[in-house]
């Protein structure tokens, strides 16, 4: 039986937009109020969805716990309170738009996952603003 | 005459961190946590402003919300949204920790002088949708 599984994260980190390469006038235009030099910041929340075949002996797709230990020792620590232009190797030389985040994550997690498992990461920079990786 | 409160909700996204100049890093560490980080983190900040008065006879408004919008968005959002709570903001004194107990306290001060017809009620600040603050002008 396929089913799929989801574990809930969130990490508050400060952030900003900006592209080295343009012009302050051209980032102030593209980024507008995302680009300020003083960084802004959001509550992450992250849904993490894992599809695969139930294991007939223990019923379980994947433990949940495990999935849980995995996203906090690898995603969270990594990213929560943090200033993620500042503190982090991902997003030292790429810009942490949603977009940008959420493929990191999804990088990340998909070498810590068996090959057996389907990932897919939503992230969630505003409750309203929200991004998913694959699409 | 019956009394209504009427709250408006808003947001605003913001970096700031927490940490005293006077104490050592330890300290503020001891004190402060993962908070005291020194390039900042950031919130998703909901505010809630309820203001209380008769609902005119006329409208039936307390106050009109579209109005109390635009003046939180003039007077509070307009100064916090996307900024660094602790170098950005001018209501803000650089010796003002921005935590949620500060800035329910200083939004009030923003907003107060300019809530005449009725009454300002609260002010209440989610940090985080666990952790808010609430501040009645008392």
């Amino acid at each position: 039986m396929r089913i799929a599984a989801y574990r809930k994260a969130h990490f508050n980190a400060a952030h900003r937009l900006h592209n080295p390469n343009w012009s302050d006038e051209k980032n102030k235009a593209v980024f507008d109020v995302c680009n300020n030099p003083n960084y802004h910041g959001h509550n992450y929340e992250l849904e993490v969805k894992v599809v695969g075949e139930v294991d007939p002996e223990t019923g379980y797709l994947i433990d949940l716990k495990i999935l849980k230990d995995i996203i906090k020792e690898n995603i969270e620590k990594r990213f929560d309170h943090k200033n993620l232009n500042l503190d982090t190797e991902e997003f030292k030389n790429l810009n942490p738009t949603a977009e940008n985040v959420c493929y990191v994550i999804w990088q990340i997690l998909r070498e810590k996952l068996a090959d057996k498992y389907e990932l897919t990461v939503r992230l969630y920079e505003t409750p309203r603003n929200y991004v998913e990786y694959p699409a | 005459m019956a009394i209504v409160y009427l709250t408006r909700r808003e947001r605003f996204n913001a970096a700031h961190k927490l940490k005293v100049k006077g104490w050592s890093a330890k300290k503020n560490r001891a004190v402060f946590g993962k908070c005291a980080n020194k390039n900042f983190h950031g919130h998703n900040y909901e505010l809630f402003v309820t203001v209380k008065g008769p609902p005119d006879p006329d409208t039936g408004f307390v106050m009109d919300a579209k109005k109390l919008s635009k003046l939180i968005k003039k007077e509070v959002l307009n100064h916090l949204d996307h900024s660094n709570l602790n170098k950005d903001v001018k209501f803000i004194s650089k010796n003002t920790q921005p935590t949620t107990e500060n800035l329910v306290i200083l939004i009030w001060k923003q907003l107060a002088p300019h809530i005449k017809k009725c009454a300002l009620h609260s002010i209440k600040l989610y940090e985080t949708e666990n952790i808010f603050a609430e501040y009645f002008g008392e």
